[in-house]
């Protein structure tokens, strides 16, 4: 696309965000904004394919090309708008893109990118983290079907899911990773209990999930059966590369900026804040969300112009993760006390804010495989150090 | 965007390694150390990378340069440093020329960079007179006399002084220490009356002189920019040097890790290569995630010069406050992952190591750039 027709591209998204954007969502992607304008806005994006902006047209995406929908995205992100994604989009979908069959595509990336359908990932088991690939929940076929049973955990957002992408044992007499099937099945249904967790920052939009006897389609397997341990880390790529990308993550989120906080809280004097170990580690964050941002920013050019086949995927989940639990740890110093309210008297939003994204923010270096992980598949795949 | 190389930068590179692999082992810069050799580098090679262009990059064409950018410079830079080749493009090119190429007027650009670009002409940039970064202290004076001016006082670790054919010396005519009204910059010829340059040899192998000035007198002419205003001027030419230097950096980031990354491969304890050691794995990829991270905004520094964007000053500070600290943790890595072969003088690793801490204390550590960073911003 030439740089004239994205300038027009541009001038076409702005006046559309203009018309159909309302003020009180300028606000970044917060978990408070106002129901009934969000669900217009999710409408009207809907419309354009917007949820989904580069899937073809026909499985109801945008048909942007890259520029075209990198361009969206910061456009959208100038003016706060609240970014919609789902697991449906940045994980389901793209795998579905690549592994899925025909009749699969046309059944499930419509419903997602209209944002009609909840997915959750149903990969991680209580004795299966890290080492995923030592999962123990089986599915049998019978006829049509698989049954299955056994136990899944973390399950982010399963209380809320219609549908589970989930990694089952199809064969337990091979070797570990030979076994494993993709599977997808609706939550609602008898042999399915979902029991939410509490973690510590509050929240309990994760489960246990327990499976007794769930059913499954057998045409509901994406790729071959007992293939899916390749599909289940191409996904894990895209989830990685959901936040490595992104500048603040969470941050974008926050009510008040980081260095407007410290800055607040810290105070300057003839512009220079008063403490100068903080205003080190202030210039420092800063620094490290401008330097991800290029990094990222230049692998996607080098890729496209095939200059290194270096994933930097890891690189970029590892960095990140510690990025937006970093700010957070700042936060909280230049906060001192006023960092540790939970409720009650004393206390003002930006500060409660701060104090529960502080504890949010210590899951971003453990979800989507953790920081130690990142670091063994960086040696291993990257420098190539034999084990 | 500059985050990438292009076509032509590919081949830039690829001659750049060439030439430095076939002219310029690491082995030489061990040789001329120890030969105590009195230039410190190779004035045959420096003429050489004249012929090919290399020294004119930043320069325009009107005044014999091949008027191309950071860019381009970063990549020959970068394979200086991954050679540890001693050749003054920090002194030559980098400060003293930038300083005359954007402070000069048309006679002095006319006079001196023609021989700058062409190898032939050595310069330096006398500014500093304490060991902290602090480009402002300055307590060395320039009076007025007649047309021109007097300059009394010293300066330390001025790069290549010892064999410069100009000193850009920084002084004050206005003002009082620290300071940054009050600063202005001349160019003194070596062998200007009441100069003295001392040579000292550095920890990484090259030279730097203490020259001091004693009632030198220098023409009106022989301004760059404008007296008592010189402190912008001053700071464009250490952002571009910053940068420079920065690219040069990562050079030599690449090599030394390069050279650990193969020794972790190779070298065998307990029976097993000690890359399988997972408490190296993880320190060999942290490394790793530090050098391209420094890649990425040393390469954004370099287009914010050459696509005159107004943050060059940010990325500078940026950059180098990132590069130094790589410094450390490269250059202390590679020598702790090398054991006691890596304390050696022998082993080459260690050459690595000294031109990393010198890069990291030279024009400014981390902590004076993030402090300027911060400045920058707003807080
Ligand atoms: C907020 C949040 C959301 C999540 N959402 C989902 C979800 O939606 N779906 C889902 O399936 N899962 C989800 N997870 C689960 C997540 O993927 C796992 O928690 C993660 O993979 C780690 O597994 P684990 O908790 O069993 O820890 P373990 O694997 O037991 O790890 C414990 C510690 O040991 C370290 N460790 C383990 N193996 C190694 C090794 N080889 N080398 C070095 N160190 C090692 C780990 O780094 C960690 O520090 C979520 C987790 C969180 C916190």
């Amino acid at each position: 696309m030439s740089s004239a027709s994205i300038d027009e591209f541009k001038q076409e998204v702005r006046g559309w965000i203009e018309e159909k954007l309302p003020a009180d969502l300028r606000v970044g992607n917060r978990r408070d904004l106002p129901k009934e304008s969000l669900g217009r806005w999710i409408k009207a994006l809907v419309s354009r394919g917007w949820i989904a902006p580069q899937w073809p047209k026909e499985y109801g995406g945008g048909g942007l090309d890259r520029k075209q929908a990198a361009a969206l995205m910061r456009e959208l992100k100038a003016v706060r708008a609240p970014i919609v994604s789902s697991f449906g989009t940045s994980m389901l979908g793209p795998t579905l893109l690549e592994f899925g069959t025909e009749e699969q595509k046309q059944e499930f990336l419509p419903p997602i990118s209209r944002h009609e359908v909840r997915w959750c990932q149903g990969y991680s088991e209580p004795g299966a983290g890290s080492d995923l690939a030592s999962l123990q929940t089986r599915a049998v076929k019978e006829g049509d079907e698989y049954v299955i049973t056994g136990q899944k955990i973390w399950t982010t957002g399963a209380d809320s899911a219609d549908w589970i992408f989930c990694l089952v044992r199809t064969d337990p007499a091979a070797p570990k990773h030979d076994g494993i099937s993709f599977i997808l099945f609706p939550m609602h249904q008898p042999g399915i209990e979902v029991s939410p967790l509490t973690l510590i920052d509050g929240s309990a939009e994760f489960s246990q999930v327990f499976f007794d006897g769930a059913r499954a389609q057998a045409k509901h397997v994406i790729g071959p059966v007992n293939g899916g341990w390749t599909i289940a880390k191409r996904l894990l790529q895209h989830e990685r590369s959901t936040d490595g990308g992104s500048e603040g993550g969470i941050t974008g989120a926050m009510k008040e900026t980081l260095a407007d906080l410290v800055k607040r809280e810290v105070g300057l004097q003839e512009g220079v804040l008063a403490d100068p170990a903080l205003r080190q580690r202030l210039a420092d964050q800063e620094l490290e969300a401008r330097a991800l941002r290029l990094t990222m920013a230049r692998a996607g050019a080098e890729a496209r112009a095939g200059q290194t086949a270096r994933d930097i995927g890891s690189l970029g989940k590892y960095r990140w993760a510690n990025m937006v639990k970093n700010e957070q740890d700042i936060a909280m110093l230049a906060l001192g006390t006023k960092g540790l309210g939970w409720s009650g008297a004393g206390f003002e939003d930006t500060q409660l804010e701060r104090t529960r994204a502080w504890l949010t923010t210590r899951a971003d270096s453990i979800w989507g495989g953790t920081n130690e992980v990142q670091l063994n598949v960086i040696a291993k795949r990257v420098l190539q150090i034999p084990e | 965007m500059g985050l990438i190389l292009t076509e032509d930068q590919l081949i830039l590179r690829d001659m750049a390694k060439g030439f430095f692999d076939e002219k310029s082992p690491v082995e030489r810069m061990r040789t001329l150390r120890d030969s105590q050799d009195e230039t410190g580098f190779s004035r045959d090679l420096w003429k050489e990378m004249g012929d090919l262009g290399w020294l004119g990059i930043p320069f325009p064409e009107a005044v014999g340069g091949a008027d191309m950018g950071y860019g381009e410079l970063g990549i020959i830079l970068a394979e200086c440093g991954r050679a540890l080749a001693p050749e003054p493009f920090l002194s030559t090119v980098l400060l003293g020329g930038n300083a005359i190429l954007l402070g000069g007027n048309e006679p002095l650009l006319k006079e001196l960079l023609p021989e700058v670009c062409s190898g032939e002409r050595i310069l330096c940039l006398a500014f500093q007179e304490q060991g902290r970064f602090a480009p402002y202290s300055v307590e060395t004076r320039a009076t007025r006399d007649g047309d021109g001016f007097r300059i009394q006082g010293s300066k330390q670790f001025v790069l290549d002084g010892h064999v410069a054919d100009q000193i850009v010396t920084l002084a004050r005519t206005a003002g009082s220490t620290g300071e940054r009204d009050g600063l202005s910059l001349f160019v003194v010829d070596a062998g200007a009356a009441g100069l003295t340059i001392q040579r000292s040899e550095l920890v990484d192998g090259r030279g730097a002189a203490q020259v001091s000035f004693q009632d030198v007198t220098i023409d009106g002419a022989r301004v760059l920019g404008e007296i008592d205003g010189a402190a912008d001027l001053l700071d464009a030419v250490l952002d571009r040097a910053t940068i420079g230097l920065c690219a040069e950096m990562v050079g030599c980031f690449e090599e030394a890790f390069e050279r650990t990354l193969e020794y972790l491969k190779t070298r065998e304890q307990f029976g097993v290569k000690i890359g399988t050691f997972q408490g190296l794995r993880h320190r060999a990829s942290e490394m790793f995630g530090e050098l391209e991270f420094a890649r990425s905004v040393v390469l954004d520094a370099q287009s914010a010069v050459d696509d005159a964007r107004d943050d060059v000053a940010e990325c500078a500070s940026g950059a180098k406050a990132r590069c130094s600290d790589v410094a450390c943790l490269i250059g202390g890595e590679a020598i702790q992952m090398h054991g006691g072969i890596g304390m050696t003088d022998e082993e080459e690793i260690g050459l690595f190591f000294k031109r990393l801490k010198a890069a990291e204390l030279t024009l400014g550590d981390a902590v004076y750039h993030r402090n300027r960073f911060a400045g920058l911003r707003g807080y």
